[in-house]
């Protein structure tokens, strides 16, 4: 049952606010949608887009991954020392992929069969991770990729403006969407959000799935890191800091329920779209990079605090129309769709301290 | 011999075209009305504001349009948004010092097909196709040989001094090394090296490797650190053990400010970033303007000085700046 007028959704509301960006940015400057800076824009988001959409279903299953950045920066490592040591990039490319599944697979076990908590263990992953990516390279970058791979970096792919990564990156997107709000699997991830002891009685395998998303996460990590290694033509220890940040909070900002069992892929396209968009936009219009810093800041306070005030004026709205008991519109339809749930209402039941 | 006749006149020819493409655009100066973007490693970095103030310099008096844009964090990645800013905005030059030598490649090569001119200032990339020309402090054999001047007018050109250096595999540190044995051999037959100690950039370590060259040489003259942790501990070790020992090499001005001031180091140096800032922007302008290539020997003009391009592009600015009571205050406020 919808409830008013505020049912709009998290979700549907930031796709909104990324069109308007657009046009409003694209009439008020006409640098801002040149081909070559959307092309800028795609290339800059790109890592973050391909973590965000399997950081999406983990936060969805109330799991989350902190190593991401390091198991990106290690994945371009091990792209870098196989390059160096057996001087194919194929293998290259395939090590760097089997480098960040194995690191998601780590942090899976850990999380699933030793029962730790995912915030602990890949705090501790990011560490390690990251320490191994200086013990793999030192001090010395690998630089000396071949020019056929790094032009794939920075130029279009022939006749259009878009750059090469824009290829995983739909590709990708399309199969998280497919997946998740078109298969079994995908129900499955909402009812594990919503509550695992429900989920475990309705013969979810849910330490199988829970293991799997972290592998998949892993994955996208290696293929991030690929894009990057390629991006920047080199592989250095010290990459994507504090990428697992931008990645989380692209991934709140689109509408993933800090507390599960909410979220959708195109939220989450759209935030980052919003992230890329709007920081092109501001640097352009010539604010400097200390407002930029603000700005993101408050972009993601606004994200985690707009749903939440609109839940509690539809709450009072629900209260004055209705029985106190009722709270209109929060069950979930069936068949388990992605009912935009705030990630307040979805909270609500998880303890009193929250309201 | 006709044969010989053309080739030696193929080979003057030839000279003759890179002496005229060298020494036709020092007389030239740079067009006015430029649009330059001046990008260091990161904002919020008084060293970096020190570059940007020399870079804003040069641009008033070429009467070129100037701005600062930088990431808050000094990473290649982080570079790259503003660099494409300026690619996207129609600058004519960047002014860049590179916070990662490999990973702006891609992006610089992007400026290049778009026309804009880049010179690296303070920091250079590896790759020296990416970019026009590099102005860069100094060259290692002049650092090496100032810190031995320094010291000898410290000591009065004779008796043994030491090193206090940073790891024992630093790059840096070792050619200046290098070149302060043959500043040595060359130019001060009565001083002597007594030995080289590595504080590993560590200041409990420069601390203990400082009382070690006391205790193994008691009749030391002097000591030149060329790294900002060691000579700042080194200065703070003969300050709290009143050791009697000249102390030279390679400080921060900020940090050193209260040792000299005291007398515990007379005399010490590093590069200015205000200069550094300002020649390359000159260079990013004559650049923009047609009048630097990339060229060995090629001549670029700035402030009265002109400074002369060697291999790759880079562009040494002389000696490092030296550091005394005189200037210290000033300098201390900058970095």
């Amino acid at each position: 049952m919808r409830s008013g007028g505020f049912r709009l959704g998290w979700d549907k509301g930031i796709i909104l606010l990324l069109v308007l960006l657009i046009v409003f940015g694209g009439m008020s400057d006409n640098l801002f949608l040149s081909g070559d800076n959307i092309n800028f824009i795609i290339g800059d988001v790109s890592e973050v887009m391909l973590i965000a959409f399997a950081m999406a279903l983990l936060i969805i299953v109330k799991e989350i991954d902190l190593s991401v950045a390091s198991n990106l920066t290690l994945s371009s490592a091990v792209i870098g020392i196989t390059w160096h040591g057996t001087n194919s990039m194929w293998l290259a490319v395939i090590a760097g992929l089997l480098t960040g599944s194995t690191c998601g697979l780590i942090n899976g076990l850990l999380v699933t069969r030793l029962g730790l908590s995912s915030l602990a263990v890949t705090i501790g992953t990011l560490a390690l991770y990251r320490g191994l990516c200086y013990v793999l390279l030192g001090d010395t970058p690998v630089a000396d990729y071949p020019t056929e791979w790094t032009d794939l970096g920075y130029q279009p792919i022939p006749g259009t403006f878009l750059p090469w990564v824009v290829v995983p990156m739909v590709v990708a997107g399309l199969a998280f969407w497919y997946v998740l709000h078109g298969t079994r699997l995908g129900r499955w991830l909402f009812a594990i959000g919503q509550g695992d002891e429900a989920a475990v009685f309705s013969g979810i395998p849910l330490k199988r799935v829970k293991l799997s998303l972290f592998v998949l996460t892993g994955f996208m990590c290696g293929l991030a890191g690929l894009a990057y290694t390629i991006r920047f033509a080199s592989s250095s220890p010290d990459g994507a800091l504090g990428f697992e940040l931008l990645v989380i909070a692209a991934v709140l900002f689109g509408g993933v329920a800090i507390a599960g069992g909410v979220g959708t892929i195109w939220g989450v396209v759209a935030a980052v779209l919003i992230w890329g968009f709007s920081r092109s936009y501001l640097q352009l219009a010539g604010w400097d990079a200390n407002a930029l810093v603000i700005v993101s800041g408050l972009l993601l306070l606004v994200s985690v605090a707009v749903p939440r005030v609109l839940s509690k004026i539809r709450d009072a709205a629900a209260h004055r129309t209705s029985r106190p008991s009722s709270r209109g519109g929060v069950t979930p339809p069936p068949g388990g769709e992605a009912e935009p749930l705030s990630p307040a209402v979805a909270g609500h039941d998880q303890g009193s301290h929250r309201g | 011999m006709t044969s010989i006749t053309k080739k030696v006149m193929a080979v003057a020819a030839g000279a003759a075209v890179i002496v005229g493409l060298a020494v036709a655009p020092a007389s030239a100066t740079p067009k006015a009305g430029l649009k330059i973007a001046i990008i260091p490693k990161a904002i919020n970095n008084g060293y970096f504001t020190a570059w940007n103030k020399g870079a804003q310099k040069a641009c008033k008096e070429i009467k070129a349009t100037c701005k600062y844009i930088g990431p808050t964090q000094a990473t290649g990645p982080a570079q790259v948004a503003f660099i494409n800013q300026a690619i996207q905005q129609g600058y004519n030059a960047i002014v860049l010092s590179a916070a990662d030598q490999n990973a702006l490649a891609p992006t610089l090569k992007k400026a290049k097909a778009k026309g804009i001119c880049v010179v690296t200032s303070d920091a250079d990339v590896a790759d020296p196709k990416t970019r026009t020309a590099a102005v860069l402090p100094a060259s290692s054999d002049r650092i090496g040989a100032a810190e031995v001047d320094w010291i000898a007018q410290e000591v009065g050109s004779k008796g043994k001094i030491a090193i206090l250096s940073a790891a024992a595999t630093a790059a840096n540190q070792n050619a200046w090394i290098e070149a302060m044995k043959k500043q040595l051999a060359a130019k001060y037959p009565n001083m002597s090296l007594a030995g080289v100690y590595y504080g590993d950039d560590d200041a409990t370590k420069s601390a203990q490797q400082f009382n070690q060259i006391l205790t193994e040489h008691p009749d030391i003259a002097g000591i030149i650190s060329p790294t900002t942790v060691g000579i700042l501990a080194a200065a703070q070790e003969k300050k709290s053990k009143g050791a009697k020992v000249a102390i030279t090499g390679l400080g921060l001005p900020s940090q050193m400010k209260d040792y000299v001031l005291d007398g515990t180091i007379n005399k010490f140096g590093l590069w200015n970033p205000i200069d550094l800032g300002y020649v390359g922007t000159y260079g990013a302008a004559e650049c923009a303007s047609g009048n630097l290539k990339q060229a060995t020997g090629a001549k670029l003009k700035a402030g009265g000085k002109t400074y002369t391009e060697g291999p790759n592009g880079v562009i040494y600015l002389g000696d490092p700046f030296t550091f005394t009571k005189g200037n210290i205050v000033t300098f201390a406020k900058i970095y």
